[in-house]
């Protein structure tokens, strides 16, 4: 339990530095950018309890949206991503997801791919819907979410690849 | 009372969600509406810390480029020096109209957001430097924004690239007025609205500053014309302005504070006061 805990925080820590530090400076085409963050709600445990998981999410984007001046925009969609988690998580492996041991820095098969494409692309959607605020961006707003989502799941790729325990 | 707190331990998760939803979705809204000062931003002690050690890193990677642009601006400055009688001019921003050279105070940007819809600069003077709400900030090339929220030592700009600012300006032949806006698409444009139909506008007309906003001084350079159209709506023109600064990337800037701003503000005070 307690070393759960302690990965936790580390990768808390370590995910926000790496994304302030290098990705919040990799811009594509001077706007896609790469929001790999958002893997420590995604590779949070399972079966571990609700509470938490949103009070450590609500200060994840808490603390982006303080390094990127955007009011609360980042929080807004990592609380949502946090509370949806669980109906992602039948949807991608079935009804009887809470009985597997699923961990998600594992190897990549189709249905942990499609739970992080999900998980990618509601946050995404939630936190351009928030920056732009208005309907008349809505094209502008289809078109971040689906350049940013591409980049993002690459960068959350490699990075559950190079965290990887090298078992086997 | 029993099945109340049975309600709520049994929805602990989903009060708690809502709850913390609000408060985020109140910041959110709230940054949204310009004119109020923000909580969430990065002039304060941890992020403005955090961001001077990464501009210390990736200034010594743009070290070439700064370089150049220093080497660019001695010649200018030793040009200056060689063609004029007085020597002991020191050269900051010169011929503003209503600006003291004391009034003028050098800054640097340590973070610079250009890829959302309401960007902004993190500049590492602050109140302590006489930074306050409201100053201009230019560059040798052009304007760059507003300061918008200062802290002692760190202040947080809004970028002309920020859909919200609107800064008068005018064309620079003809003194036809209209208001700066951005639309949000790309960088190096900005757009010019409200511009009467009687002015004869043409591609690569400069646009300057108009004398009608008291934040930033009459005259300073914005950018060139690049295209014309006409709004239907409105029958105004609009001009696609080409920005002579390159918003991506800044390294300096020129924090200004206008002398005659108190006295424009006192004056409209009394009128309104006659009324």
């Amino acid at each position: 339990m307690s070393s759960t805990f302690f990965i936790n925080i580390l990768r808390f820590i370590l995910l926000l530095t790496l994304q302030i530090v290098i990705f919040n400076n990799m811009t594509f085409l001077g706007f896609i950018m790469p929001l790999p963050y958002i893997l420590f709600i995604i590779l949070y445990p399972v079966n571990s309890n609700k509470p938490t998981l949103i009070i450590s999410s609500f200060l994840l984007g808490l603390i982006m949206d303080l390094f990127s001046n955007s009011g609360g925009i980042h929080t807004t969609a990592c609380l949502i991503l946090a509370y949806y988690r669980p109906y992602l998580f039948k949807f991608a492996f079935g009804v009887s997801y809470e009985y597997q041991t699923i961990k998600l820095n594992e190897s990549i098969t189709p249905e942990r791919f499609s739970f992080i494409l999900l998980a990618v692309v509601i946050h995404h959607f939630t936190l351009f819907i928030l920056e732009a605020f208005q309907v008349t961006f809505i094209f502008d707003i289809l078109i971040r979410t689906l350049l940013s989502t591409i980049f993002t799941i690459i960068s959350c790729i490699i990075i559950i690849y190079l965290i990887k325990p090298n078992k086997r | 009372m029993q099945q109340i707190f049975n309600f709520i331990f049994k929805n602990s998760t989903g009060i708690l969600f809502l709850l913390l939803l609000s408060i985020s979705l109140s910041l959110t809204i709230q940054s949204h509406s310009f004119h109020k000062s923000r909580i969430i931003s990065s002039a304060n002690f941890l992020t403005g810390g955090v961001y001077e050690e990464i501009n210390s890193f990736t200034e010594y990677l743009n070290l070439k480029t700064e370089n150049d642009a220093l080497a660019l601006e001695n010649a200018r400055l030793k040009s200056i020096l060689f063609n004029t009688k007085d020597t002991t001019t020191i050269e900051k921003p010169q011929n503003l109209k209503g600006v003291a050279p004391d009034d003028i105070v050098v800054s640097k940007v340590i973070h610079n957001s250009y890829n959302t819809h309401e960007n902004f600069l993190t500049l590492n003077s602050g109140a302590n430097d006489g930074v306050k709400p409201d100053m201009g900030v230019i560059n040798s090339l052009g304007i760059v924004g507003i300061i918008d929220r200062t802290s002692a030592k760190y202040s947080t700009v809004v970028s002309i690239l920020n859909t919200k600012s609107q800064i008068n300006a005018k064309i620079k032949k003809s003194n036809h007025f209209g208001s700066l806006t951005w639309n949000g698409k790309s960088t190096g444009y900005v757009q010019l609205v409200d511009v009467p139909r009687l002015a004869s506008v043409r591609k690569g007309d400069t646009i300057v500053t108009g004398g009608q906003s008291v934040i930033f001084p009459e005259g300073i350079n914005i950018g060139t014309v690049d295209k014309v159209y006409k709004e239907e709506e409105t029958n105004y023109y609009v001009l696609n302005i080409k920005l002579f600064n390159d918003m991506t990337n800044l390294g300096h800037v020129y924090i200004i504070k206008s002398k005659d701003r108190d006295e424009v503000n006192n004056l409209e005070k009394e009128i309104k006061k006659d009324e």
